[in-house]
């Protein structure tokens, strides 16, 4: 880790630290569910971009994956299925300015997305590749979660998917109709 | 890059007990954990900095019961709703005696 971080690099950490607070507050002030909700996927985002940039490539992932993406949908689909929403106070964004400039950053960061997509990368930035296992790439960023989670932490591994294969049947169980039954 | 982290993490974390504290809405209260849970996964990031990568470890394991939380919770919820149509903290007072 090097002592004296780039300008660019502390600026974007504040920034993004900044944008979690903000949204965190706004998470806690809002009356309606659903723009809580997304002001908690907004937190969601940031923190998942702090974690890349502080090497945690693997945990960045999944924190879009599992949090930003199938917990806060659960979320959102509950609060559908019980209608808690009110349908004028779904979304900050309100009047015509505020809906053309949120088309506006959205148009933007699509571009960039695909602009990155298309980007060719210098060789100096390739993933390494490794001799032992003839040219395939290094373990790179999962490697260095997969090892100690396969190895020392083997028992809580095999003990979280009895976790979760208890959570799925209590879920069931308590979310079915008695009448069912 | 580690004090800040855990500065913005004791921020955050404070910012979910006061979701905790003040909302009357289970499921936003349910949410705010959510954002605690958040909190303390980017003190253990911010730290594996020092310790190695079993932080990272973790935090995986962490994920894995937010969701198995959150998949018990909100059928709790839904529970609750079907039984008095209301998820206020109010109306629940069924262990009141």
């Amino acid at each position: 880790m090097p002592t004296n971080l780039p300008l660019f690099y502390t600026v974007h950490f504040y920034l993004f630290g900044l944008l979690a607070i903000a949204s965190a507050l706004a998470f806690v002030t809002r009356k309606s569910p659903v723009s809580a909700a997304l002001w908690l996927v907004s937190v969601m985002f940031c923190l998942a971009a702090l974690y890349v940039m502080m090497g945690a490539h693997f945990v960045g992932i999944i924190q879009v994956l599992v949090y930003a993406g199938a917990i806060m949908v659960v979320f959102l689909f509950v609060v559908m299925l019980l209608n808690l929403g009110h349908p004028d106070e779904l979304s900050d964004i309100r009047g015509k300015w505020g809906r053309l400039a949120a088309g506006g950053i959205g148009i933007a960061l699509l571009a960039q997305v695909m602009a990155i997509g298309r980007t060719h990368f210098l060789p100096a930035l390739q993933p390494q590749t490794n001799p032992v296992f003839g040219g395939a790439p290094d373990r790179g960023a999962i490697g260095s979660i997969a090892q100690p989670l396969f190895t020392e932490h083997l028992l809580a591994f095999e003990l979280t998917s009895i976790l979760l294969l208890a959570a799925i049947v209590g879920a069931v169980a308590v979310g079915r109709r008695r009448s069912a039954s | 890059m580690i004090p800040e982290g855990l500065a913005l993490s004791a921020v955050l974390f404070a910012i979910g007990t006061i979701g905790v504290l003040t909302r009357r809405n289970a499921i936003m209260i349910f949410m705010s954990v959510e954002l605690m849970l958040n909190a303390v996964n980017l003190s253990f990031v911010a730290l594996s900095r020092l310790y190695g990568a079993t932080g990272q470890v973790f935090v995986v394991f962490v994920m894995t019961v937010a969701a198995a939380e959150a998949a018990v919770g909100l059928a709790i919820i839904i529970a609750i709703f079907r039984h008095g149509q209301s998820v206020n903290l109010k109306n629940i007072n069924l262990l009141k005696g």
